[in-house]
C-alpha cells in the first residue's frame, strides 16, 4: 500500500463504475471516422463532446501539411528548443500567431496546459497576487500554485466580486494578475470582459485571458473574446491552445509587453519540454490560415450551437446561461447523470460526463460541444436522444 | 469587523462552517476541518470566499494547506486582519 493509500477513494469510485459496466472517463474510440463520428464498442457513434469546434481535424489541407512536414523534417524534434534547437516552423508559427493577434511577440508551448503552467508560474512569484475566476481551468490553478504568489479567487463571472477583492489589495494591485477565460469550458459562458478590463485599468492590475475555448469561435476574425469585446489592446496576455479549434495539440501566449520574450528563458515548462513536432506545427499553421481566411466555419458553428441550445431548451432542459458551442446540460444526482450519459451512448451519442468537483457549484453536468462539421441532421439526432431521456 | 478579537472571529467562523458543513457536528477549536468536518476542496474554497467577505480581508488559498483545525483557521484570519 503506502504511496497508493491516497487513491483508495478513487479506486472505490472506479469499481462502482465498473460494476455498472461502463467507465465514462476511459472511453475507447476504436476508430475515428470523421470529426463528428467514431466507432465505440463496435458501434458508430455521433460525437458531441470533442471540442473540435471548427471540425478541422480531417481537413485535407491540414493533413497534407502534416504529412509533408513529417516527410521533410521527421517525426519529432527530440528535445526542447532551448537545448536542442528551434525548427524554422516554430519561428514561423510564432510570427504568424503574433501577426494574427496584432501583437509583436508569441511564444509556442507543447500543450495548452503547459502554456498556462509556464506563463503563470513564471510571470508571478512570491509577493505577487493572482486573482482568478472561481471556474478557471485546472491548468490555471496549478500554474498559480507553482508560482508561489498569493492566490485569491472571485465568484464566477462577478465583476462586483472581483472589484471587492481588488479594493482589499490596496497597493498590491500593481503586482496582481487577474485571470479569466474567454468561454468557460464547463458551463460555456463568456467572461464579462469589458467590465473586467475597466476594473483592471481602474486598479492598475494586469490581465490574462485564456481563449482556449473561444479562439476561432468568438470575434469577427476568430481571435476570441478579447476581440469580440473590443478589448484586444487592453489584455496583457492572451493564452490559447491548438487542441480545439485548430485541431492539433500545443499552446501559445501572445503579448505586446516589450519584455514578454524574456519568459522564454525563464519558463520551466518551455525550457524542459520537447517542442511541438513538425507535423503538429505544420497542421496548426495551415489551420490558422483557414481560420484567418474566412468566417464560413464560424458561421456554421454558431448555427449549430444555436440549433442545439434551442432544441434542448425547448425540451425543457436546464442549460448554461447563454448559447455557445459549449452546451452544458444541468442534471440531477451523480447517479442520474451517469445513467443519462450511459443511455445517450446506448443511443449512439457521445457527450462528456462532468461530475463534481470538475463541474462547478457541486452539480453534475452532461456537457456537449458543437462543431462546424456537424450536419443539421446530426444536431437533430442529438436533440432526439436527449428527448428520449425525458420519456 | 474592526478589531481582531479571537473570540469574535471564532464565533463567526463557527457560524460560517455551520452553513457549509452538512452533518450536525459540534464545532470546537480543536475540530479538524477535513478529518472531523469532512470539508472537501470545493467546500474549503467556498468557505474562504465567505470568510473574506465576512472579515473584509484577502485570504490567499495557498495558506489553506497549513490549516488543520478550526483554531489554526481562526489564528490565520486574525493574522490577515492585523496585516
Amino acid at each position: 500500500m503506502g504511496l497508493f493509500e491516497k487513491f483508495d477513494a478513487i479506486g472505490l469510485a472506479r469499481k462502482a463504475l465498473e460494476d455498472l459496466g461502463v467507465d465514462p472517463f476511459n472511453v475507447e474510440m476504436e476508430q475515428i471516422l470523421s470529426p463528428t463520428e467514431a466507432r465505440i464498442a463496435g458501434r458508430e457513434v455521433l460525437l458531441a463532446g470533442t471540442n473540435n469546434y471548427l471540425g478541422l481535424t480531417f481537413d485535407p489541407r491540414c493533413i497534407e501539411a502534416a504529412c509533408r512536414a513529417t516527410r521533410t523534417e521527421g517525426t519529432g524534434t527530440t528535445g526542447s528548443r532551448m537545448a536542442n534547437g528551434t525548427f524554422a516552423g516554430h519561428r514561423a508559427l510564432e510570427r504568424e500567431l503574433a501577426e494574427f493577434f496584432g501583437c509583436p511577440k508569441a511564444i509556442v508551448f507543447s500543450t495548452g496546459f503547459i502554456a498556462n503552467l509556464g506563463v503563470i508560474s513564471t510571470l508571478t512569484g512570491p509577493g505577487d497576487v493572482v486573482l482568478i475566476d472561481a471556474d478557471c481551468h485546472a491548468s490555471i490553478y496549478d500554474g498559480c500554485r507553482m508560482s508561489g504568489a498569493d492566490i485569491l479567487r472571485f465568484r464566477h463571472n462577478s465583476a462586483a466580486d472581483l472589484e471587492k477583492r481588488l479594493r482589499r489589495l490596496g497597493d498590491r494591485t500593481k503586482s496582481t494578475l487577474i485571470i479569466v477565460e474567454g468561454i468557460y469550458s464547463m458551463l460555456g459562458d463568456r467572461a464579462p470582459l469589458a467590465e473586467i478590463v475597466a476594473l483592471k485599468k481602474q486598479y492598475g492590475a494586469w490581465l490574462m485571458v485564456d481563449e482556449a475555448h473561444s479562439l476561432g469561435v468568438l470575434g469577427q476574425k476568430g481571435r476570441g473574446l478579447a476581440e469580440e469585446a473590443g478589448c484586444l489592446g487592453d489584455v496583457d496576455f492572451i493564452i490559447g491552445t491548438f487542441s480545439k479549434s485548430l485541431g492539433a495539440i500545443g499552446g501559445f501566449c501572445v503579448s505586446s509587453h516589450p519584455q514578454f520574450d524574456l519568459l522564454r528563458y525563464a519558463s520551466r515548462s518551455y525550457l524542459f519540454t520537447a517542442s511541438p513536432s513538425p507535423a503538429t506545427v505544420a497542421s496548426v499553421r495551415q489551420a490558422l490560415q483557414i481560420l484567418a481566411a474566412g468566417t464560413d466555419l464560424r458561421e456554421r458553428l454558431w448555427q449549430n450551437a444555436h440549433r442545439l441550445y434551442n432544441g434542448l431548451e425547448e425540451l425543457g432542459f436546464s442549460l448554461g446561461s447563454e448559447p455557445t458551442p459549449v452546451v452544458a446540460v444541468h442534471m440531477g444526482s451523480k447517479e442520474e447523470t451517469l445513467g443519462a450519459w450511459k443511455q445517450l451512448l446506448h443511443q449512439g451519442i457521445y457527450v462528456n460526463l462532468v461530475l463534481p468537483p470538475a463541474a462547478p457549484e457541486g452539480k453534475s453536468l452532461l456537457r456537449c460541444s458543437v462543431s462546424a462539421a456537424h450536419t443539421e441532421d446530426q444536431i437533430t439526432r442529438i436533440c432526439s436522444a436527449f428527448r428520449a431521456l425525458k420519456e | 469587523m474592526s478589531t481582531a478579537d479571537y473570540g469574535e472571529i471564532l464565533e463567526e467562523v463557527r457560524r460560517l462552517l455551520g452553513r457549509v458543513v452538512k452533518s450536525p457536528v459540534r464545532i470546537e477549536e480543536k475540530t479538524e476541518l477535513v478529518n472531523d468536518l469532512g470539508l472537501d476542496s470545493l467546500a474549503a474554497l467556498q468557505l474562504v470566499e465567505e470568510v473574506e467577505d465576512a472579515f473584509d480581508i484577502s485570504f490567499p488559498l495557498n495558506e489553506l494547506s497549513q490549516i488543520r483545525t478550526v483554531r489554526d483557521f481562526v489564528l490565520q484570519i486574525q493574522q490577515e486582519i492585523e496585516a
